[in-house]
């Protein structure tokens, strides 16, 4: 047989938002996190923010990874931290546009009393959860995610615990947007995270992604290919419904969409409202803006 | 505008609030804290303050999230700052290490309290000292310093500030209860008289920037978000460009620059006062509040024909290794006053090396050490040497 000559692969149009030079990821083959990262890149395209005006916050495990591959500002932090980190960027910097990007683990296990707080305050803030049910990067164990019944390393008999329902949470503490996906849900995952980013507040994206290194095997939910049919045959979208009926039942079906989308005053609105009542000409905060016309 | 930022007179005022203002004075704009005595003032008075100077004050949830936001703050260009205590400096210490890791200026304000735990929230100790110093976890050098006198808690917060920016690493303002609670008069001075240094910026444009690679002094210029040079950040270990690199080469280069940043710089870092040292056969060595007690005794002393002299700590961390030693060699001992039960005092006999006896005492916290204690300290030196 003839080599074929090796040819230049011609530009990825996510290149420029990419840190290429640390290519190949560290993401099992089959994982969600992948499909999730491609529709972050293709939203912050989209979005119409100033490239150097978007800063992405990761906090530890596998999506914790997703801010060491994107060529913007981009902060790897502490399990758990990422959102009050954020919040220290954000009202620093108000004009940023901020997006944490963690677990399922991370964000509502050792990060919960974080999360719950953020959303409390409206902090001008993107969550992007990518739920994976398990705790992945060290090798499958127990999360607040995890179904009743489902076998872990730390639950290897079954679960004993019931899971959060995080959309409902996260309706609960006052986020202003609330959506939830599947990661075969490409274009509607894209959609939410371009409103969810210019959405001024608390804004939350659950999406759902499959981890068959870990949880998918544990629980004989087969390959990547069987998981993500799985994730095709269970999802329904409920739009506009009560988050707290938007349960995620394995043997029946996961709900998704985006089920929150109203205005609340944010932290920073608050607080130059506050400042300019009680001293005078206090001055405006800019905020985030999108501005399509210096987009890169 | 409602405020200044320079607040320039002379004030009574205590411990805690001109901690603010010598922050304030120093440039910074944002304060994220929890309440806790004996350092609730701090976050109280920068409440009231940074609205004032356009800054962000924010109460968070925790002392977790308030270590973690003044790290983003200072990402986001500003100056940033946390005063805590007790309990809540043991929360700080996770995202201290982050801070070192990523080499992110900020101050942390330590108003000490006597513990362990609960302790005695209102009453003094000096018992975090060797955790400022090893309390994060992972191998790093730190800087530390350590007022003994309101007046001081302004001028030490402004240098705390400039050490922190200028060695790009969280600086740990090591005050107590007694410091922090105490009122004196206090001097502001002139803004134009007041040094404040800035963190170095990158001069390349951003394809050339290289966050981590530090220039001659051995910090490197730092980039905020927002400016364009789409640097990456991480707790993990990483190489000059930030990127995480997992394996002993990059370790040791990273674990070397944390280290020698602070090592190579130490004599411009370190700072000590003496009093009358120039005749003196024994010298209390001493810092914070426990300076006060020992100048009174050496004062004492002095009216009894003991020829006693003190030296005062500013710094506490990096450790003044060459001025102990040679003080060693000179002198007929060494005393350390401290509200512990033995921290400083390692420092100062390993540092002392066999030259003299170092002799310590101890409070466990809960009051002031009393001079007369001192004084008997220096009986016993000199009569054991005699």
């Amino acid at each position: 047989m003839i080599a074929k000559k090796r040819k230049t692969p011609s530009p990825h149009p996510h290149d420029p938002l990419l840190r290429t030079d640390r290519i190949p990821h560290i993401w099992c083959s089959g994982c969600g996190i992948g499909t999730v990262f491609g529709c972050v890149l293709t939203a912050i395209q989209k979005s119409g923010f100033p490239l150097d005006d978007v800063a992405m916050v990761s906090g530890i495990g596998c999506t914790g990874r997703m801010a060491g591959y994107l060529n913007l500002d981009s902060f790897h932090t502490t399990h758990g931290r990422a959102i009050p980190f954020a919040t220290g960027l954000k009202l620093a910097r108000p004009q940023s546009c901020v997006m944490v990007t963690s677990g399922d683990g991370d964000l509502f296990a050792i990060g919960g009393n974080h999360f719950i707080h953020a959303a409390r305050r409206n902090m001008d803030l993107t969550i992007v959860c990518v739920n994976n049910f398990n705790y992945g990067m060290t090798g499958g164990q127990v999360a607040p995610s995890t179904p009743f019944g489902a076998k872990t390393t730390t639950s290897p008999i079954g679960n004993f615990e019931e899971p959060f329902n995080f959309c409902s949470l996260a309706a609960e503490v006052g986020a202003v947007y609330v959506a939830r996906w599947t990661s075969l849900h490409i274009r509607w995952i894209t959609d939410s995270l371009v409103e969810a980013m210019q959405k001024k507040g608390f804004s939350f994206v659950e999406i759902l992604a499959p981890c068959p290194t870990t949880f998918g095997k544990r629980n004989r939910l087969g390959g990547a290919i069987d998981l993500t049919k799985f994730f095709h045959e269970r999802s329904v979208i409920r739009n506009h419904i009560d988050p707290r009926e938007a349960v995620l039942d394995f043997n029946k079906h996961l709900v998704v969409g985006k089920f929150v989308d109203i205005e609340r005053p944010t932290f920073l609105d608050n607080y130059e409202l506050i400042n300019r009542r009680e001293l005078g000409d206090w001055p405006a905060l800019e905020g985030k803006r999108p501005r399509p016309e210096k987009q890169a | 505008m409602a405020g200044k930022a320079v607040l320039t007179g002379t004030y009574f005022m205590n411990g805690d609030e001109a901690c603010c203002e010598g922050a304030i004075a120093a440039g910074c704009r944002f304060f994220a804290g929890y309440p806790i005595t004996p350092a609730t003032e701090v976050a109280e008075r920068m409440s009231e303050r940074l609205p004032e100077v356009s800054g962000i004050f924010i109460q968070m949830e925790d002392e977790l999230a308030s270590m973690a936001a003044i790290l983003g703050a200072s990402w986001g260009g500003m100056k940033a700052m946390t005063s805590t205590s007790g309990p809540g400096f043991s929360l700080m210490m996770e995202n201290i290490s982050l801070g070192l890791c990523t080499e992110t200026p900020c101050v942390v304000c330590n108003v000490q309290r006597a513990g362990p735990s609960t302790g005695l929230p209102t009453l003094v100790a000096q018992a975090d000292m060797m955790q400022a110093r090893w309390g994060a976890h992972g191998h790093y050098e730190i800087i530390a310093v350590s007022p003994s006198s309101p007046q001081e808690m302004f001028d030490f917060t402004v240098w705390a500030f400039n050490l922190s920016e200028q060695y790009r690493l969280p600086v740990i303002l090591l005050a107590d209860e007694v410091v922090g609670h105490m009122t004196e008069r206090v001097v502001i001075p002139p803004a134009d008289k007041i040094q404040v240094i800035n963190r170095k910026k990158p001069l390349v444009p951003p394809e050339k920037y290289l966050p981590y690679r530090p220039d001659s002094d051995g910090v490197a210029p730092m980039a905020t978000a927002g400016e364009g040079y789409h640097m990456h950040v991480s707790g993990l270990t990483h190489d000059q460009r930030g990127y995480p690199v997992m394996d002993e080469v990059a370790q040791e280069e990273m674990i070397t620059r944390l280290v020698q940043k602070v090592r190579k710089n130490a004599d411009q870092i370190i700072r000590y006062e003496t009093f009358l040292l120039e005749d003196a056969d024994v010298v209390v060595v001493a810092y914070g509040i426990s300076v006060r007690s020992a100048k009174r005794a050496v004062a004492e002393a002095r009216k009894r024909g003991i020829k006693a002299g003190v030296v005062k700590l500013n710094t506490i961390w990096p450790f003044p290794e060459k001025m102990v030693r040679d003080l060693a060699g000179k002198v007929r001992g060494l005393i350390m006053p401290e509200i512990n039960y033995g921290q400083m005092v390692l420092e100062l006999e390993r540092c002392a090396g066999g030259l003299c006896p170092v002799l310590l005492v101890p409070h466990a916290g809960g009051a002031i050490i009393r001079p007369e204690r001192i004084l008997t300290a220096l009986d016993t030196v000199l009569k054991e040497t005699a």
